[in-house]
């Protein structure tokens, strides 16, 4: 197996507002290797986006604050690091993308302006040289008429090409790795088809390690290469994406299988998952599934169950995942 | 099957006003000359990317924006035709639910408000001790409790709200809704719900839906007939079954096979689209996706394409069909 870009060790981010703590993130490890796609899925309020701000140390403090664990960066950790070097980290060895790119982009600023001050800060290029290399990276991300497009603004770009843009920036620097948050929600299917094949030529092309955070269950069969699945702030699945579609080990895992309407095949009643995610300032005891777990027992009650590789490479947090099927 | 809802040649322009005097310069066109019915009992399903005029079509067809020309029949009745008045009285039989529950609920009322509000307007109660019974029933019809009616919108959670939407539609007893990406806000294991939800109610119920939405899959999942729009045409309608397996206008077959499926051992042909979607305002001459169509040829620069029966129930705008 090839060397891990980054592993998280038993990341730990929390918040600490008026009616208690929400551990938003409690206690999640993963790595992600060259040239790797890890695909974090779970519903709203799992931790996922949090797990990500907090690779990148931006958890806003008050209220929230990382509270243990590790994140180790080429075999250094970020959270020893100082800001200063934070800042030559970040859009330099580890980039975003957001979900929303109207809201992450500059409007008063070119978008050559804004893909030449990364480049400008991280690479000491001059100005000319930075222009030149925000117009290559916008020919990269396939738009048109680059020349002319770098001295245009946000608004000038429909949603896909400013995610183009968003992507360009986030490349400029050649990042070891980028860090992808609902890239393509914010999108059609047809654009979101153009990003996601984007992604895949230009990881193939800079060998970058990619995180990339969704919902959608079929993006993650499409690019990504494992997955880890997030419930209620933890981990509870962590697979290859081939094992976690076919052998799915986690009742919350074959839950939000049964959930999606299937495009082929014929149409039997969905089966959704019970009840509501439980509010993080009130979480059950014991596993945290198990208000909405059709398999649970009394032991789901009364002790929460550690993540326990399965099989190699595939890990569940369930006391039952050998008796489910 | 009887045809409920009945449309012809509908058109919105939204004018564009600018210049010195406020003139008129331009004008949107959001929904351009589409047809179609919808019959009783059925759910159609309309899909199309953002800025296709799905959710135009909807709002004109409940007359809360009104179209430039063409006609809307609701049981045979021309409600373009209708004063104020008769188009209020004429809204409890086509209801609406929207895609955003938090922001098409008022926060300051109750749960229980709320939908006595829809029961007042319309006079359907018999007696005040009938309000509470009825409330309580509507609540339970859509799987929350009678206790739910003292609380706020804000108490809730997505899906709630959803379902506290649906329950205010129920109250009227509509006979035809219009969804309009009810689910899209949702979680996938809420979203479930709530689908499921809709298909129960339209077979207690009777109910006939234009469901209108983005996600192919779930409008399979809940339609019986499906149209394609693009640009506001609709470009391809047919059987969802048909439409799904024998996709024949070459958006439609770009749509599907753009969708991410969720099986990664699922390997397929995908047909990637060039560029985005061509502004509204001045859309492309003939037919209207020739600028990203493969299989463009000269006639469809030229000639707007005429919609031709392919099959039962199947017709397509295309050229090269």
């Amino acid at each position: 197996m090839k060397r891990p870009v980054i592993e998280i060790k038993d990341l730990k981010t929390y918040f600490f507002v008026e009616e208690g703590v929400v551990k938003a993130v409690d206690g999640v490890s993963f790595e992600i290797a060259e040239g790797e796609t890890l695909g974090i899925v779970g519903e709203s309020g799992c931790g996922k986006s949090v797990t990500s701000i907090s690779i990148m140390r931006l958890v806003p403090n008050p209220p929230g604050k990382i509270v243990g664990g590790q994140i180790l960066f080429k075999g250094e950790d970020l959270l020893m690091k100082s800001e200063a070097d934070m800042r030559k980290i970040r859009g330099n060895e580890i980039s975003m993308i957001f979900q929303e790119p109207m809201t992450s982009l500059n409007p008063v600023y070119t978008i050559g302006d804004q893909i030449a001050e990364s480049v400008m800060l991280h690479q000491n290029l001059t100005k000319r040289e930075a222009f030149s290399r925000a117009v290559e990276m916008l020919d990269k991300v396939g738009i048109p008429a680059s020349e002319k497009r770098v001295h245009e603004y946000p608004h000038q770009l429909s949603g896909g090409m400013r995610q183009r843009v968003m992507i360009a920036m986030a490349l400029s620097c050649n990042p070891k790795m980028l860090v992808a948050d609902e890239p393509t929600t914010a999108l059609d299917v047809t654009i979101q088809a153009q990003i996601l094949e984007l992604m895949k030529q230009l990881r193939d092309e800079f060998n970058t390690a990619i995180m990339l955070i969704t919902h959608d269950l079929g993006v993650i069969a499409e690019v990504a290469d494992r997955v880890a699945v997030m419930y209620a702030g933890k981990i509870v699945e962590y697979t290859d994406v081939m094992t976690l579609f076919q052998k799915p080990g986690h009742p919350y895992t074959i839950g939000l299988l049964k959930s999606i309407p299937k495009l082929t095949g014929n149409h039997k009643r969905l089966e959704p998952i019970q009840g509501v995610v439980p509010s993080p300032l009130n979480l059950p005891q014991g596993c945290k599934f198990n208000n909405r777990c059709p398999y649970a027992r009394e032991k789901c009650f009364e002790k929460e169950p550690e993540l326990v590789e399965v099989e190699k490479g595939h890990s569940v947090r369930c006391w039952f995942h050998d008796q489910l099927q | 099957m009887k045809k409920l809802l009945e449309v012809k040649d509908l058109k919105k322009y939204f004018p564009i006003k600018g210049g010195l005097f406020g003139r008129q310069i331009g004008a949107v066109k959001a929904v351009d000359g589409i047809s179609f019915d919808v019959r009783e009992g059925e759910t159609l399903g309309l899909v199309g990317e953002s800025g296709c005029g799905k959710s135009t079509t909807g709002r004109l067809i409940l007359r809360l924006i009104d179209p430039t020309s063409g006609s809307v029949k609701f049981g045979g009745k021309d409600i373009l035709a209708l004063d104020k008045n008769q188009m209020r009285k004429m809204r409890k039989d086509m209801q609406i639910i929207f895609q955003d529950p938090y922001a098409s609920l008022n926060p300051r009322m109750t749960v229980g408000s709320i939908i006595t509000e829809a029961l007042e307007i319309h006079n359907l109660l018999k007696n005040k001790n009938d309000k509470e019974t009825r409330v309580h029933q509507l609540l339970e019809q859509v799987g929350l409790t009678g206790a739910h009616a003292r609380r706020y919108p804000h108490e809730f959670s997505g899906g709630q709200r959803q379902r506290i939407g649906i329950a205010r539609v129920l109250a009227v007893d509509p006979k035809i809704i219009i969804a309009d990406e009810p689910v899209s806000a949702l979680d996938v294991s809420i979203q479930a719900q709530v689908i499921n939800l809709l298909q129960d109610l339209q077979q207690d119920l009777g109910l006939t839906f234009l469901f209108i939405a983005h996600d192919l899959s779930v409008v399979k999942h809940i339609s019986n007939r499906v149209a394609v729009m693009y640009l506001g045409n609709i470009v391809e309608m047919a059987e969802k079954n048909e439409l799904y397996n024998n996709p024949r206008h070459p958006y439609t077959q770009a749509l599907l096979s753009a969708i991410p499926i969720a099986d990664p051992t699922v390997k397929r042909e995908r047909i990637i689209l060039q560029g985005d979607v061509p502004s509204p305002i001045n859309p492309p001459s003939g037919c209207r996706f020739h600028t990203r169509c493969p299989y463009a040829r000269d006639i469809c620069k030229k000639e707007e394409p005429v919609v031709k029966t392919i099959g039962e129930d199947h017709i397509v705008a295309c050229h090269l069909v």
